[in-house]
């Protein structure tokens, strides 16, 4: 056990480093251009996809300098790397494992070089924690799909140029993962239709997505027909580290200090009240606990041993932070706490009575608590499925 | 970075478990704990054989000069079947001496603690839920050439097997450590819920001790000696909640009740799932306090506040959830349930209860 860094790992933190503080200036200082020159300079490092294979334009970088950068980008609040977002953490990986040589020559490089948005369509009104048993209809007819039914709840479909789509080609199977099919569709193809739904905290970003009558070339299926679920499978178990979101955390923590340090409770300042104490002490043992949770599955991961659905811990940690860190801001700032940004007395200018509002984001959007309790007692603790 | 065991750990961990299936099973652990003395030579001998008891003993001292990290390792593993061997309080001590002794006694006591040949604890705090210096009421003032010792040292670990005692006290140059031998002074039983644990007052009153017995200790050395504590109670939760986390677990797919393993229902499955969801998460944190204290002992007290805060109350409710998940089975005296249910509500305040880690972590973190 040694949680010091090798020479390399800190040299490679010392470069993460100055490389921020060379291009990273102050939030109010970046003006329209500055994402855009900023998006190609970390691709020119080969920061963008940095685990990704050199072959595809990646960096071929090791799972320890791979948190070492998302640790240093979050503590130094950087934008991402990279605004393909599902394209950096599930389509590209999927196309290099499934894909034919044009769509990985086709999309790749858009995804690294933040060219092309995509968007996830996996969920359906009937379908959600129950994945496999969607029905959206995909039936070759010669040398296209033709695609019929509907999506819901899908990100960034507003704005979205491609979409990464699960359809059923069999409805005929004994197993409900059998009979699934994954599509590359693009958004602007005749006969899909986005209509944005508005959530709680106000914001359109999602949307539900009619397919009707829509052709999809046989050269955009990803994987084998059939194939679809094992594609989305092991795309998703690219999601793995925690690293990124801990260092978020802590940087909500350290806010949340602050209100608590300037607020008061009946009369006496909140820092001498124990309940907060012990509230905010139990927020730090947790983000902690997902610290090195992530440090000892990351361990298990270079020695090449499987993770099975460790990850599942940390996410049923998170959720429950993202819900009661915004609460607790809030019941400390009273009424103030509940204005929303540009309130009059609108505390921290809205950001704890927005998050308050915002949770479901990382709780439901994820894969729900119920779901991850699920997982870790039928996966890891070999409980019967339900 | 690197947050996993080395292969001599992991060897050192299948070591402990075999010797705990093999010659202290829980059968052996009740009937220990049933007898007047819960002190078994034989099985202690076999540990000291092993190595274990001077594992963070320096080598010239005749140990193994090992790490808490190594020490923790056994202690997880120990605990796993409830091992009623005075191995903490070994560790404990040892480590008392290690920072508090001269040179001159540490190599005159630590090579018969290393082998075993002496039995040793440490009794820090005297009233009960506070950890400060002021809670050692235990005093000793100048008496000729040497000391007078007053007080009585309530529920201190393994008193009665032990051949040696630290014991802190108010001195005339503030705390310090008196160091007796059994014959000084008078040990009586305190049974507490846990038998496995032995407990014991030393009364102390009227004692007189040379000059050298007195090993003057700092306010931070005490916090240090406290905050190790926590480090081998936490280590030992480790152990026993994945214990009682695995019967319950194999419980859960056996119970057959509504035609169905109890284990196929959400509400006995996602209890087991908080349950390891907690067990994971303090024990990351136990192993990374553990790894503070020879490595990174700046970070020694907040570590183990995380450790001990988390683990104290979860561990409590992993007890509670093990034996009720049982049912009425589980509630038996016979079922081996309710002994980690007992090690729960014994480790729960030892060396500070959540309410203190908390809070510490609270000022620890600029509050
Ligand atoms: C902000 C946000 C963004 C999203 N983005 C996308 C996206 O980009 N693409 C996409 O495809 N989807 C997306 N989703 C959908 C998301 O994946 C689903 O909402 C989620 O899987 C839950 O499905 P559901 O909403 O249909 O709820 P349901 O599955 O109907 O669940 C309803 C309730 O029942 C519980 N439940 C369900 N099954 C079980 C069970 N077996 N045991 C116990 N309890 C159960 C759930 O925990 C939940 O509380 C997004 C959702 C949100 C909130």
């Amino acid at each position: 056990m040694d949680f010091d860094y090798t020479p390399d790992e800190q040299s490679f933190r010392q470069e993460v480093r100055s490389f921020i503080a060379e291009n990273l200036p102050p939030k109010e200082k970046r003006d329209k251009s500055f994402l855009g020159t900023w998006l190609e300079k970390v691709r020119a490092k080969g920061w963008v996809g940095f685990a990704w294979p050199k072959e595809f334009g990646g960096s071929d970088g090791g799972l320890i300098e791979q948190a070492i950068l998302k640790e240093e980008m979050s503590l130094a609040k950087a934008p991402p790397l990279g605004t393909s977002m599902m394209g950096l953490a599930w389509v590209g990986p999927g196309i290099m494992e499934y894909g034919t040589e044009e769509q990985k020559k086709k999309f790749i490089p858009d995804i690294l070089d933040s060219k092309v948005t995509w968007c996830t369509g996996y969920s359906e009104p009937n379908h959600g924690s129950d994945l496999a048993a969607i029905q959206c209809k995909a039936e070759l007819q010669g040398d296209h799909y033709l695609v019929n039914g509907q999506k819901i709840w899908t990100t960034g479909a507003p704005w979205s140029q491609w979409i990464i789509l699960l359809t059923r080609t069999d409805f005929n199977v004994t197993s409900k993962h059998d009979g699934i099919t994954c599509f590359l569709v693009p958004m602007d193809a005749p006969g899909v239709e986005v209509r944005p739904i508005q959530n709680m905290a106000g914001d359109k970003h999602f949307a539900e997505i009619f397919f009707t009558d829509v052709q999809v070339p046989v050269e955009n299926r990803l994987g084998a027909e059939g194939e679809g679920w094992k594609v989305t499978v092991s795309a998703l178990a690219n999601e793995r580290s925690s690293i990124g979101e801990v260092t978020q955390l802590q940087a909500k923590l350290d806010d949340l200090k602050t209100l608590v340090k300037n607020s008061k409770r009946q009369g006496k300042p909140a820092s001498e009240d124990p309940k907060v104490r012990r509230t905010v002490a139990k927020f730090e043992i947790k983000i902690s606990a997902m610290k090195y949770n992530g440090l000892r599955y990351l361990t298990k991961q270079i020695k090449g041993e499987p993770l099975t659905s460790e990850t599942s811990v940390n996410k049923l940690h998170r959720a429950s932070l993202e819900i009661e860190m915004d609460d607790f801001a809030i019941e400390l700032s009273g009424q103030a706490g509940l204005q929303l940004r540009g309130g009059e007395e609108a505390v921290d200018n809205g950001t704890w009575s927005k998050g308050a509002l915002n949770w479901p984001n990382v709780v439901i959007g994820g894969g729900t608590p119920n779901i991850q309790r699920n997982i870790i007692a039928e996966r890891i603790l070999g409980q019967p499925k339900d | 970075m690197n947050f996993g065991f080395t292969e001599e750990q992991n060897l050192l961990k299948d070591q402990v478990q075999r010797f705990m299936k093999e010659a202290c099973p829980l059968s052996h652990v009740r009937d220990l704990s049933n007898s007047d003395s819960t002190f078994d030579q034989a099985l202690w001998q076999q540990a000291a054989e092993l190595g274990w008891l001077g594992l963070t003993i320096p080598e010239n001292f005749g140990g193994l000069g090992l790490k808490w990290i190594d020490l923790i390792v056994v202690l997880e593993a120990a605990a796993e079947g409830l091992c009623p061997l005075p191995i903490a309080s070994q560790a404990l001590a040892s480590t008392a001496i290690l920072t508090c002794a001269s040179e001159a006694q540490k190599a005159s006591w630590l090579p018969a603690v290393a082998s075993g040949e002496a039995i040793v604890t440490l009794g820090l705090y005297d009233e009960a839920n506070w950890i400060d210096p002021a809670a050692v009421t235990a005093s000793a003032s100048t008496h000729g050439e040497g000391f007078i010792l007053r007080g009585k040292k309530p529920f201190v670990n393994d008193a009665l097997a032990a051949d040696y005692l630290l014991l802190a006290v108010q001195g005339p140059q503030g705390l310090a450590l008196a160091a007796l031998g059994k014959d000084q002074v008078t040990v009586t039983a305190q049974p507490t819920i846990d038998s496995t644990k032995p407990m014991a007052s030393v009364d102390i009153d009227g004692v007189e001790i040379g000059a050298d017995d007195l090993l003057p200790m700092s306010d931070e050395q005490l916090a240090y000696l406290t905050d190790c504590g926590g480090v081998a109670t936490t280590a030992e939760m480790v152990g026993a909640g994945a214990a009682i986390l695995a019967l319950t677990n194999s419980y859960a797919k056996e119970r057959i009740q509504f035609g169905k393993p109890i284990g196929q229902y959400q509400g006995v499955k996602h209890r087991l799932a908080d349950m390891f969801v907690d067990l994971e998460s303090y024990r990351s944190l136990c192993y990374f306090a553990a790894w503070t204290v020879d490595d990174s002992p700046q970070e020694l007290a907040k570590a183990v506040s995380m450790a001990k805060g988390y683990a104290s109350d979860a561990f409590a409710q992993i007890g509670i959830d093990g034996v009720g998940l049982h049912g009425a089975i589980g509630f038996t005296a016979d079922y081996d349930a309710q002994l980690y249910l007992k090690r729960s509500k014994w480790a729960r305040p030892m060396y500070g209860d959540s309410d203190y880690h908390m809070d510490r972590i609270a000022t620890l973190g600029g509050l």
